[in-house]
């Protein structure tokens, strides 16, 4: 404890102490630390500003024009009728509701993955990660399969109470919303905070316990303010998912539920109101930035510099009956969650359908491969077709891109923010990162078209961006960049400044630095951000504002299309494409998980 | 866990989707409605052309191998989401157009397009095989391209009358719905989401005015239909062929024959049949037109009349599930035998849809879903 405390004070002492090789000036002349800091944000900022300010802008500005009655009517119909503020109030509840709810689950499942060894956990942490990928139309036949009317649920009361009709409700409810909030989003906790736990030195908790705290004490004194940055920074980062959810609240809420983001769309496509979708895609940008700025702020205070211990170090096996239990528990809650919905899906991709209309339920008759069978072949001859194969290589280099692009521009910005959290630059651009997640995705779609209206000259090529197979990755990375800076933060944050100014006193340069200290103790959190960035990209976020090209179909995209249209034969090819994408999905996060043995090293 | 499992899981992935390789070989052989000789003596570099259009468009590689052959063209297709997000995208660009030609705006959209002005005038010579109700536009700004059906759908095995239902008849009229036998058996999608929702919506209002139609739905809602968001929960989720509790369900009257067609396992008539008595279906015509400032009008105009002509025409139904707008265009054989077509289905001009659409979706909201 003593030792902790000390570090907090030694923190704030070293931004006033004098360093070995910094130049003290005072008035308008940059230090060279600053000039160091603008240099880490250029790369960052010119993305941000180039592929979000720049779009968003402009589309903001076209709409507002199309107004008659001036900028200030839409802002006040928006925030005087009474069914837009009922709009409001909804996404901001229900979005509260579901991140609670999903801490609630994620940080059991968290200090389980982070404090543990035990068979089958990186296929868990992988099983666990397949949600956010998966498209919501795809979500709402697992839990219909589980919790519909005719779901395994209902039957099985219905068979053993005599029920004569189902006692589950789900669709269409806001249980529904919450649940589905949950199965998405777990994985945020599960990954920021369990990668942060892994590291935090058990022996301050054992210590409190040799003097006198019980266990509860410890959680509550010790390790939750220890964790304290990564909590905030998941509930931040769930929170703002849950407040611009789109699909989950159009599907399984159903016409009753709202969501800013429904409303948005429901303006600007279903209505052509521009103006008023305009805004409230800044009423929500206006939260977002509330919240971050709030969170800023409480990070700042929250974060202290911890002496980090090597996640081998920190990890114990399961014994005792009681702890096997409560973990069982745990992983139980987790299966029942995440994992249950994803294999009801995988178990109907390979089972023929048989629907009897006047029994209940569907009969299995028996189990199938016609639909895989059926996806490698082209029946209609048509255009837009292609091979999973094709779709699951397309997608892989989206994705590829995305974690390349990301990683590169997340880098930097997490580390200027962490190495100088008082200066004022970096308390300014802190929460401006964060906007790109809390973006209406239909008004950034509509964005790009009105932005990039000029073709650009590439290598002597006229290109036309808005168009262009280029402009997947980098609006995944818009989604992708905050998740990584996020996820770094506070890892590099609670690097001891002592180890970089002995560093320094030994004579390493600023880039050693970081390639010596900063990089291999926070390898672990790189890699938690690049399979965010992956996670993202393989789900496809705010794909629908792009325009897409029928050559280059993803596997989400072959999904939908196939979803679209009747037939047992299409919907089962449906089934059986998403069960693809599940496989992609776990194999290609348990590639990234390899990762760090062969490049960082594991800390 | 260990490379093995990593490895286990690409080659299971792998599996899957290579389960049946060899048979793409067989299936897919070179459309054999090309001759032989398919390119002769290359001319210069083909043409580009690109046609704008919604995601759920579809065409036959061989039927735009065909057009591009014959105009030394390379077609470029951009899907630009759903039918009013695709239009937003070409109204929004319309300065500096995304392509030549846009397909896909509907009679529910056509008046937004036409007030944005994003079309060129073209009246094409095919414009005389088109039945006058569906020429829209009198200045031809956008052409009529295809229609479907917006209809009631019913499980035919629901209404056997069996132990689980005593209803042995589907439903005939939209009065029918209000029947104490088909309580709670209705499913429909919400007009403000859903473009066969806001179809349902027309026919009724086309059917019993719009002084009767509110009075009608608060009918419907005393009878229990089921309001989901989208066609795939309503089709998919809610529909007992799906495994839900809805016999009766809002999709069109093709999808009796897709359900044919796409059957697993085979079957020799479809499942469910569409009810296309009068002024219950309302029909969804969709447009192509030729964008304001293309530098290929030339070229422009020949896909438009190459969209109109049979070839395109006949591939349409099987591929879009949707129905030629040319008279002499013929369609399969499933169609012929399976397609139920209603004679009058419910009418409502276009511009009257641009001017009340939200009027009429904030009324049907108050009386349905509040």
């Amino acid at each position: 404890m003593t030792e902790d405390q000390q570090h907090t004070t030694g923190d704030k002492r070293t931004t006033t102490s004098p360093r070995p090789h910094r130049l003290r000036f005072t008035g308008y002349v940059l230090r060279p630390t600053q000039y160091a800091a603008l240099s880490l944000w250029l790369a960052p900022l010119s993305f941000l500003a180039l592929f979000y300010f720049y779009p968003l802008a402009s589309i903001l500005g076209v709409s507002f024009a199309r107004g008659e009655q001036g900028i200030a009517a839409p802002f006040i119909e928006a925030l005087t009728s009474s069914s837009m503020r009922g709009v409001i109030g909804f996404t901001i509840g229900q979005a509260a509701l579901s991140t609670m709810l999903t801490l609630l689950v994620g940080l059991p499942g968290a200090y389980l993955l982070a404090r543990f060894d035990f068979r089958g956990k990186s296929l868990l942490q992988a099983l666990t990660a397949i949600p956010f990928v998966m498209p919501t139309l795809v979500v709402a036949v697992g839990f219909n399969a589980l919790l519909g009317p005719r779901g395994w649920l209902n039957l099985g009361l219905m068979d053993l109470f005599n029920l004569t009709a189902p006692p589950i409700r789900f669709a269409n409810t806001l249980t529904a919303i919450l649940v589905a909030h949950v199965f998405y989003n777990t994985t945020i906790v599960l990954r920021t905070v369990g990668d942060f736990w892994s590291h935090l030195d058990p022996r301050l908790g054992q210590a409190a316990q040799v003097l006198g705290a019980n266990r509860w004490q410890t959680l509550w004194r010790i390790t939750l303010p220890l964790l304290a940055p990564a909590i905030a920074a998941a509930a931040l980062l769930v929170f703002i998912f849950d407040f611009t959810s789109f699909g989950v609240i159009l599907v399984l809420g159903g016409p009753r539920f709202a969501s800013l983001e429904v409303e948005i769309y429901n303006q600007a496509v279903g209505l052509f109101n521009l103006p008023l979708a305009a805004a409230l895609s800044v009423i929500q940008l206006g939260c977002t930035l509330l919240l971050t700025v709030v969170y800023t702020r409480l990070a700042r205070k929250l974060s202290r510099p911890l002496s980090q211990r090597p996640s081998a170090q920190t990890r114990r096996r399961l014994i005792g009956w009681r702890r096997r239990f409560a973990a069982a528990g745990i992983v139980a809650l987790l299966l029942v969650l995440l994992v249950s919905p994803l294999a009801a899906l995988a178990v109907r991709s390979v089972t023929s359908l048989d629907v009897d209309s006047n029994r209940q339920g569907s009969v299995p008759s028996g189990l199938t491969l016609a639909f895989y069978r059926e996806l490698v072949v082209n029946p209609r001859q048509a255009v837009s077709y292609a091979p999973p194969s094709t779709a699951i290589a397309i997608s892989l280099s989206y994705a590829a891109g995305t974690v390349a692009l990301a990683l590169a521009l997340g880098l930097p910005a997490a580390w200027a923010l962490a190495r100088d959290s008082q200066s004022r630059l970096n308390r300014l651009l802190d929460p401006l990162l964060m906007l790109p997640l809390g973006t209406s995705a239909v008004t950034l779609g509509l964005g790009f078209i009105v932005g990039f209206g000029k073709p650009l000259m590439l290598f002597g090529e006229r290109v036309d961006l808005r168009t262009s197979p280029v402009l997947v990755p980098l609006a995944h990375t818009l989604v992708a960049f905050p998740f990584v800076v996020r996820s770094l933060t506070p890892a590099l944050r609670s690097i001891r400044p002592r180890l970089r100014q002995a560093a320094a006193v030994m004579g390493a340069s600023p880039w050693q630095v970081a390639r010596r200290i900063d990089l291999p103790l926070v390898g672990r959190a790189v890699i938690v951000a690049a399979t965010f960035a992956f996670t993202i990209s393989l789900g496809e976020f705010g794909a629908t504002a792009l325009i897409t090209r029928p050559e280059y179909p993803t596997l989400s995209v072959m999904i939908y299309r196939l979803l679209s249209q009747p037939g047992a034969l299409n919907y089962g090819q449906s089934l059986a494409l998403s069960t693809i994408l599940m496989l992609v999905c776990a194999a290609g996060m348990l590639a990234i998980e390899r990762m760090r043995i062969a490049e960082i090293g594991e800390f | 866990m260990n490379q093995k499992h990593i490895l286990t899981l690409f080659l299971l992935a792998l599996a899957l989707t290579a389960c049946a390789q060899p048979t793409t070989a067989v299936v897919q052989p070179s459309p054999t409605s090309l001759p032989p000789t398919v390119t002769p003596a290359p001319t210069p570099t083909p043409r580009p052309l690109t046609v704008m259009t919604h995601d759920s468009f579809a065409v036959s590689e061989s039927v735009v191998a065909a057009f591009e052959a014959q105009y030394n063209a390379k077609v470029q297709f951009l899907k630009a989401g759903d039918t009013g997000t695709a239009l937003n995208k070409a109204i929004l660009s319309k300065d500096a157009p995304l392509a030549d030609v846009f397909y896909g705006v509907d009679n529910t959209f056509l008046s937004r397009a036409l007030d944005e002005g994003i079309f060129e005038p073209y009246a094409s010579p095919l414009v005389a095989d088109i039945p006058a109700y569906l020429l829209l536009d009198s200045q031809f700004r956008a052409l009529p391209v295809d229609y479907a059906d917006v209809c009631l759908n019913y499980d035919k095995a629901y209404f056997t009358g069996t132990v689980t239902s005593t209803v042995t008849a589907p439903p005939q009229t939209l009065e029918d719905l209000l029947l104490p036998e088909y309580k709670g058996l209705l499913v429909v999608e919400n007009p403000a989401t859903s473009s066969p929702g806001l179809a349902f919506l027309l026919a009724t209002i086309g059917h019993f005015g719009e002084e009767g139609y509110l009075d009608y739905w608060q009918g419907l809602v005393d009878n229990e239909v089921t309001v989901v968001n989208d066609w795939n929960t309503a089709y998919y989720t809610e529909f007992t062929r799906s495994g839900g509790t809805r016999p009766i369900v809002v999709s069109y009257n093709s999808s009796p024959v897709f359900e044919l067609i796409y059957a697993d396992p085979p079957v020799d008539e479809p499942p469910t049949a569409a009810i296309v008595s009068d002024e219950t279906c309302f029909r969804q015509i969709e447009l192509v037109g030729i964008l304001k400032g293309t530098p290929r009008r030339d070229l422009a105009e020949k896909w438009v009349d190459f969209m109109l002509s049979i070839a395109f025409q006949e591939d349409m139904p099987l591929q879009m599930a949707v129905f030629p707008v040319n008279k002499k265009a013929q369609i399969g054989d499933q169609f012929i035998q399976f397609l139920a077509v209603p004679q009058m289905p419910a009418f409502i001009r276009p511009a009257d849809i641009a001017e009340k659409r939200q009027a009429w979706i904030e009324d049907w909201t108050d009386v349905v879903l509040r």
